[in-house]
């Protein structure tokens, strides 16, 4: 791959096209996945702590890798800037991720809120990262308000249904102007290699690394699904077409 | 009593500072907000805390 093939969020370049959720798993195995993914950014969500509760997340987080704070469990804008303000004062950086959902058999974003949050947040020096339901309409107004990319859903959030979505995430993919990131429902490497054939700018992924049965080795996997799938959009996908195409020289055969 | 994360903890009259350290929180790790404020990390010692107010104590945890 080259070195000079970025991925630029608000200004920050990265070189990693994968970002991993650090969710239903074991804070011990993060390295190891982080290492393996090659992840520069990791996701995390904000909790209630209790009293002397020492462990935390961000002691098992290696250095130099970009936090991304979600904003799960808001389900109105205004609960979601409140999750974002807070998230940033723990002092990790302006990254947020913007989820709005108030179905929980589904997960579903709420783009009308989302639109909201990312537009007060933007406003405030916050660097967007807007988690929707692709609808190439709310992807604008996303634009609009400021998001610094555009984060569309592949199926429900855990599901490991790969990419539902598919024909829509194309249309942001080719209408949109900023970093498309599928994010949620991507199951499998080759779900991940496709979104990046595609033209998608990164993937995120957390639950099909999580279940996975051996951890790392997943996140090695889809590390090099992702590599591929944008090696190969960048090198422009060879033709289709109805009937056979020989790859040998069709002269100078033997006893001619 | 001070509402702390949903449950009333007998913290008022407490300096914020004090109270955190004496519970065992991490003041690296958390953020915090006072009746529905946030409290900047180096205000802490500055805030003394009064019967019925309402704190939310946060951290980061995994998450997608």
């Amino acid at each position: 791959m080259e070195n000079d093939d970025k991925l630029v969020l608000g200004g920050h370049e990265f070189t990693s096209r994968f970002i991993l959720g650090s969710g239903k798993f074991s804070v011990d195995l993060i390295k190891a996945a982080v290492d393996q993914a090659g992840a520069q950014i990791v996701t995390m969500a904000l909790r209630r702590v209790e009293a002397g509760q020492k462990d935390n997340i961000l002691d098992f987080i290696p250095k130099g890798v970009t936090l991304l704070p979600n904003t799960s469990s808001a389900r109105t804008a205004e609960e979601a800037v409140r999750i974002a303000r807070l998230s940033r004062e723990i002092g990790c950086g302006d990254f947020i991720k913007i989820e709005v959902m108030r179905d929980s058999k589904y997960l579903l974003p709420d783009n009308a809120e989302t639109i909201k949050a990312t537009e007060i947040l933007a406003k405030e020096g916050f660097i967007v990262l807007p988690y929707m339901y692709p609808d190439l309409y709310a992807a604008r107004a996303l634009v609009d308000a400021g998001a610094a990319a555009i984060m569309p859903l592949a199926s429900p959030i855990g599901t490991n249904k790969g990419l539902s979505t598919r024909d829509f995430i194309q249309i942001l993919i080719d209408e949109i102007d900023l970093p498309i990131i599928v994010d949620a429902g991507i199951g499998r490497p080759s779900q991940a290699c496709e979104a990046m054939e595609m033209g998608a700018a990164a993937i995120m992924a957390n639950t099909a690394i999580a279940t996975a049965g051996n951890l790392p080795l997943m996140a090695q996997a889809f590390r090099k699904a992702i590599e591929a799938g944008r090696a190969a959009y960048l090198a422009g996908m060879g033709r289709v077409r109805e009937t056979a195409s020989a790859s040998d020289p069709l002269t100078g055969f033997l006893g001619d | 009593m001070v509402r702390i994360n949903g449950n009333d903890v007998a913290a008022a009259g407490q300096n914020l500072q004090a109270f955190l350290e004496q519970k065992g929180y991490r003041c690296d790790r958390i953020a915090i907000e006072l009746n529905g404020a946030i409290v900047p990390r180096k205000t802490y010692a500055a805030v003394t805390l009064h019967d019925g107010d309402s704190m939310e104590i946060v951290h980061f945890v995994g998450g997608g």
